[in-house]
This record gives structure tokens, C-alpha cells and sequence, in this order.
């Protein structure tokens, strides 16, 4: 557990830069501190490790004040992971993850084989091991810097925008497959980001500052959309908030219909010509595309993309219905064949339904 | 045997040829050594205090620009006729290269580097010898390897203050004796040594620093 009580830090010419800050990050969950840029979060990640020292107030390391271990050591208990990882370009893959080990005294041969056992961790080819930094793509530098990070097995991360240089697609992976190896290794997480949906899509709970380092709300994400504590945390979350917060409901409350499927080879039933969309599908099950039973032979609109049946958020299926044309969302099972389509209509009822359980429960 | 007899040496330049080759290569070569003893820890410096770089880097040039034979004079009463005579001269000037050397090697090593390197429990000495002169090595070898060059073709005045200038001896007793075989030969001596020395220090370059290797290929 991470213990802020009190922390600020001033700088000589006068800048604020964290004002007072009060807060605890709990053992094996990840803390996102979030903000705009000046908003303090980078200080206050580096206070932690002492890479800058408070002016104020302590930090309490599983109750123990960071300042009472020479520096060096507590630095070694503490993983680190920065923007661009910032791995020793004149160290191969195998030896920059075994740097802290090495630094603790390590053996060469058990560092070596810690390494390797990070690798495969963070899903790394062993192939890699021999590699310098430079040959490595951005999200595979990235992957490296986590297990360095991860090599003395701390107790404690410290994670400085770590997947914000890489494109947005190997940022969504790292992040999943982030959430994985946290979900295995659960280390007590201090975790920086300027982009909310980052924050809300990691974080266990999240600390939102605003501007001159105070401390806005501290919640969890869905806490976080549905009672923004003033205006500054509603602006920063954005205007789809409601849409979002749809990914903390699941889908499992919806009715899938399975009279609009229809298999190949099968005539269609007189209750399926009532229908203003049928879904056609493959072989297998996997949904081809719409059609209208009145012109069942027409080019299939393409359905956009499905969602997982009971495991999907309703945000899932409302992004799928929204997206298509026909205004329907197809639900699939983990194989991705179809188990039944669902209206725009009957999810916006589910939603409602969500909010009356939550209206009642808050009674 | 024509090859044998280019290289003995008439009587009166007081060194076989190998005698030369070695006189040649112990000063220049000694020299650049404590030149890049000398600029590590003035690198150092200026690079952590960067405005102490621009008055240093001013005085090593105008270090670079003193005549060597006004220092051989100012020298030669304290040192006397002797080796020390030319290698402090050669020393100072290996400065104005090797100092710039050091200091932008120890700027090449990214920020994020040393930050990383900080925090994850880095001591300072450990830092500077493990990271940072590492990845400092390939800017700093090419400012040595540029020195060491130098400073062969500078030692060749030394002939002037005594038998101390290498192959520049030969340039000096030639021109006494109206020789210009001697000359010739000085030149292309000294010339095919400095493209050897370069050689040398690009082989050691790249045994010290196997992953710049790689570095260009993937630009």
C-alpha cells in the first residue's frame, strides 16, 4: 500500500506543482492517476521513488516512510516503467531485463534465467533475448520495459505513461494483455495517464487532479461516470460519459431473438416474412449478413461487428446495433456463431431498466 | 634487395626505421591517452554545468591555435631537450578534439535512459561507468581516432627540438641534406601509420561496442 498524507511539492521559483495531497493506493490493485497535462501526476508518480523529493507531507511505503531506506534501495523494491521505456541501447533484451536483479547482486546465470522467464511472461520470443532495444518494434521495447520493471518482483509498480508512444492498436493489446499479467503477478499499481479512457479502462481506482496538483476525485471508474464530483472531472471525462458508463452494465439482461436467423438451405417460415430484417448465416452458424425476407436473394448488408452474448458490456451491443444500417446488433457466441439479434429499441429498454435498478438501490 | 635498402636509413638520422615507428607511435599515441584522461572528467563537468562549457571549449581552442614551437620554447627550460617536450604540446592539443568529444557522447546518451537508469537504483559512479561512457563510446571513439590522427602528423615538428618528431625527423635532416628520398619516404611512412592507427581504433571501436553495429543497418 502506497500512503500519500499531506504530500507537496513547491518548486523554487514558486511553481505549485502537487498541493497537498492525501491519498492511498491499495495492495494489488492498479491507481491511475489522471489529468491534463500540469496537473501534477508525473510529480507525483516520481515522489514516490524519490526521484523528486517532496516539500511536504510523506509517503508511507506499506506504512514505512519512503525516506527512511537509503535511496538506491528503495529504488531496486520499486519497478519502473516509463514513455519509450527507455531501455540501455548498449544492453540486449535479456540483459536490460535482468538490470535490477544484476544491481541486487544476482548471479549472472539466475538473472539470465529470470529474464527469460519475464519473457515469456510478457510474451516475448525467447528469439529476442540477443536482440539490441533498437531492433525491437515500439510495443515490443515497451513489453521489455514491463518485464525489467517486473524482473526483482517488487512489490510495487510505478508506471509513467507507459503505452502512450505506441499506436493505438498495440496500445489496446499491451493494455489487455497489461491487465493479464496484473491479473497473475497482482502488484500494488501506480499508474499515470493523460487519457481518460485509458485510466477508466485500466484503473482500479482513479485519482483525477486538475491543474496545480489537487486532487479532484478519487473513485472508481464507474463511480467516476456516474457521480462526477464537480464540473472539471465531468468536463475532463468527456460528453459520451453515459455511453461509457454502459460498459460497466452487462448484456446478459437482454433478449436475444433467434426466429430472424436463418441457415443456409432452410425455407423461410411465414412469422419470419413479418420480420424487417433476417440475418443470414454461414455453414457454421457465423453470421453472413442482413437481408429482407421480401428479397431474401439481395447482396447481405454487412452486420458491422457482433457482440459476445453475456460476457460483452451493453456498450458492446450498442455500438454494434448503432453501427448497422438495419439498427440491430447480432450476438455471438465464443465461437462467433450467431445466438440471436437484438433491436437499437430493446437495448435503449435494457438501459432504462439499469437505471431504474440503480435509482432503487440508491432508495 | 631494393625494399631493405629504402628502409636503412642513412647513419645520420641517428634511428632505424623501427626506431621511428616506435618514437612515433609512443608519443602520438601516448599523448591522445592523457588527452582523453585529461577531457573525461572536464567533460564531465561541463556537461553537468553547462555554462562552464563554452569558456572551457574557448580555451581549449585558443590552446589549439598557440604555435608549437612557442611552446617547444616555453617547455624546453623546464622539460629540457626531451620526449616530455613534445608530448605536453601534443597533449593540449588533443583537447580541443577529445573535450567536445566527451561532452557531446555523454549528450547522446538519451534522457530517458537516465531516468530510467535513476530510478531504477543507479548509484552515480555505477551510472556514469555502466551507462552513460557506454553509450557514450561511439562519439567519444570517433573523437579519438581523430586525435590520434592529429597527433601523429603534429609530432612531426618535434624533429625541430631534437631527434623527437617520429618520421618528422626525416622531413628535417632530409631537407638539410637535400634528400627528398628521405622526405618521400617520412611522408608515405607517416601517412600509411595514421590510415593503420585509424584502422586499429575503428577494430576497437566495434569489439567495445557491439550494439552500435547493428544500429546503422537499421538506421
Amino acid at each position: 500500500m502506497i500512503t500519500f498524507e499531506n504530500v507537496s511539492k513547491k518548486y523554487p521559483d514558486g511553481t505549485v506543482a502537487v498541493a497537498g495531497l492525501s491519498l492511498e493506493a491499495p495492495d494489488a490493485a492498479i491507481t491511475v492517476l489522471v489529468g491534463p497535462s500540469g496537473c501534477g501526476k508525473t510529480t507525483t508518480l516520481r515522489m514516490t521513488n524519490r526521484l523528486v523529493e517532496p516539500s511536504d507531507g510523506r509517503i508511507l511505503i506499506d506504512g514505512a516512510d519512503s525516506r527512511s531506506r537509503p535511496v538506491a534501495q528503495l529504488r531496486r523494491g520499486i519497478g519502473y516503467v516509463i514513455q519509450h521505456a527507455g531501455l540501455f541501447p548498449h544492453r540486449t533484451v535479456a540483459e536490460n531485463i535482468a538490470t535490477v536483479p544484476r544491481l541486487l547482486g544476482t548471479d549472472r546465470r539466475a538473472a539470465r534465467k529470470r529474464a527469460q522467464e519475464l519473457m515469456e511472461l510478457v510474451g516475448l520470443d525467447l528469439a529476442y533475448a540477443e536482440r539490441y532495444p533498437h531492433q525491437l518494434s515500439g510495443g515490443q521495447q515497451q513489453r521489455v520495459g514491463v518485464a525489467r520493471a517486473l524482473a526483482a518482483d517488487p512489490a510495487i509498480l510505478l508506471m509513467d505513461e507507459p503505452f502512450s508512444a505506441v499506436d493505438p492498436i498495440v496500445r489496446k493489446s499491451l493494455q489487455e494483455q497489461f491487465l493479464q499479467i496484473q491479473a497473475e503477478v497482482g502488484k500494488t499499481i501506480l499508474f499515470v495517464t493523460h487519457d481518460i479512457d485509458e485510466a477508466i479502462r485500466i484503473g482500479d481506482r482513479i485519482a483525477v487532479l486538475r491543474e496545480g496538483g489537487h486532487l479532484a476525485q478519487f473513485a472508481t471508474p464507474r463511480e467516476l461516470l456516474e457521480k462526477p464530483a464537480d464540473a472539471f472531472v465531468e468536463e475532463f471525462l468527456g460528453l459520451d460519459r453515459g455511453i461509457r458508463r454502459l460498459t460497466f452494465i452487462p448484456s446478459n439482461g437482454l433478449t436475444l431473438r433467434a426466429d430472424a436467423l436463418v441457415k443456409p438451405g432452410v425455407e423461410l417460415s411465414a412469422a419470419q416474412l413479418d420480420l424487417p430484417w433476417l440475418l443470414r448465416l454461414d455453414e457454421a452458424g457465423r453470421p453472413v449478413g442482413w437481408v429482407e425476407p421480401t428479397r431474401p436473394e439481395e447482396t447481405p448488408i454487412p452486420i458491422g461487428h457482433p457482440f459476445t452474448a453475456h460476457d460483452d458490456s451493453l456498450r458492446a451491443a450498442l455500438d454494434a446495433a448503432v453501427l448497422c444500417p438495419t439498427g440491430w446488433a447480432v450476438g455471438v457466441d465464443g465461437e462467433g456463431r450467431a445466438v440471436g439479434v437484438v433491436s437499437q429499441e430493446e437495448i435503449a429498454a435494457a438501459i432504462r431498466a439499469a437505471h431504474q435498478a440503480t435509482l432503487e438501490d440508491a432508495r | 634487395m631494393i625494399a631493405a635498402s629504402v628502409f636503412d636509413l642513412p647513419s645520420y638520422v641517428q634511428s632505424s626505421f623501427l626506431g621511428l615507428i616506435v618514437t612515433q607511435l609512443e608519443v602520438s599515441l601516448g599523448a591522445t591517452l592523457a588527452g582523453l584522461v585529461i577531457s573525461l572528467p572536464i567533460g564531465q563537468l561541463c556537461s553537468r554545468l553547462p555554462k562552464f562549457y563554452p569558456p572551457v571549449l574557448g580555451l581549449v581552442t585558443v590552446i589549439y591555435s598557440i604555435p608549437s614551437i612557442a611552446l617547444f620554447v616555453l617547455l624546453i627550460d623546464i622539460t629540457g631537450e626531451t620526449e616530455t617536450t613534445v608530448f605536453i604540446p601534443l597533449t593540449l592539443y588533443t583537447l580541443a578534439i577529445l573535450v567536445p568529444g566527451v561532452v557531446d557522447g555523454i549528450r547522446s546518451v538519451p534522457p530517458n535512459v537516465l531516468d530510467a537508469a535513476n530510478g531504477m537504483g543507479y548509484g552515480r559512479v555505477r551510472r556514469y561507468l555502466t551507462v552513460e561512457l557506454p553509450i557514450a563510446l561511439p562519439t567519444l571513439m570517433a573523437a579519438v581516432r581523430v586525435a590520434a590522427v592529429s597527433s601523429l602528423s603534429l609530432m612531426s615538428i618535434g624533429a625541430t627540438i631534437g631527434n623527437y618528431g617520429g618520421f618528422g625527423d626525416l622531413f628535417i635532416l632530409g631537407l638539410r641534406v637535400f634528400d627528398s628520398k628521405l622526405i618521400w619516404l617520412g611522408l608515405i611512412s607517416l601517412l600509411v601509420l595514421s590510415v593503420l592507427c585509424d584502422l586499429l581504433l575503428r577494430w576497437v571501436q566495434r569489439l567495445l561496442t557491439p550494439w552500435a553495429r547493428t544500429l546503422r543497418s537499421v538506421g
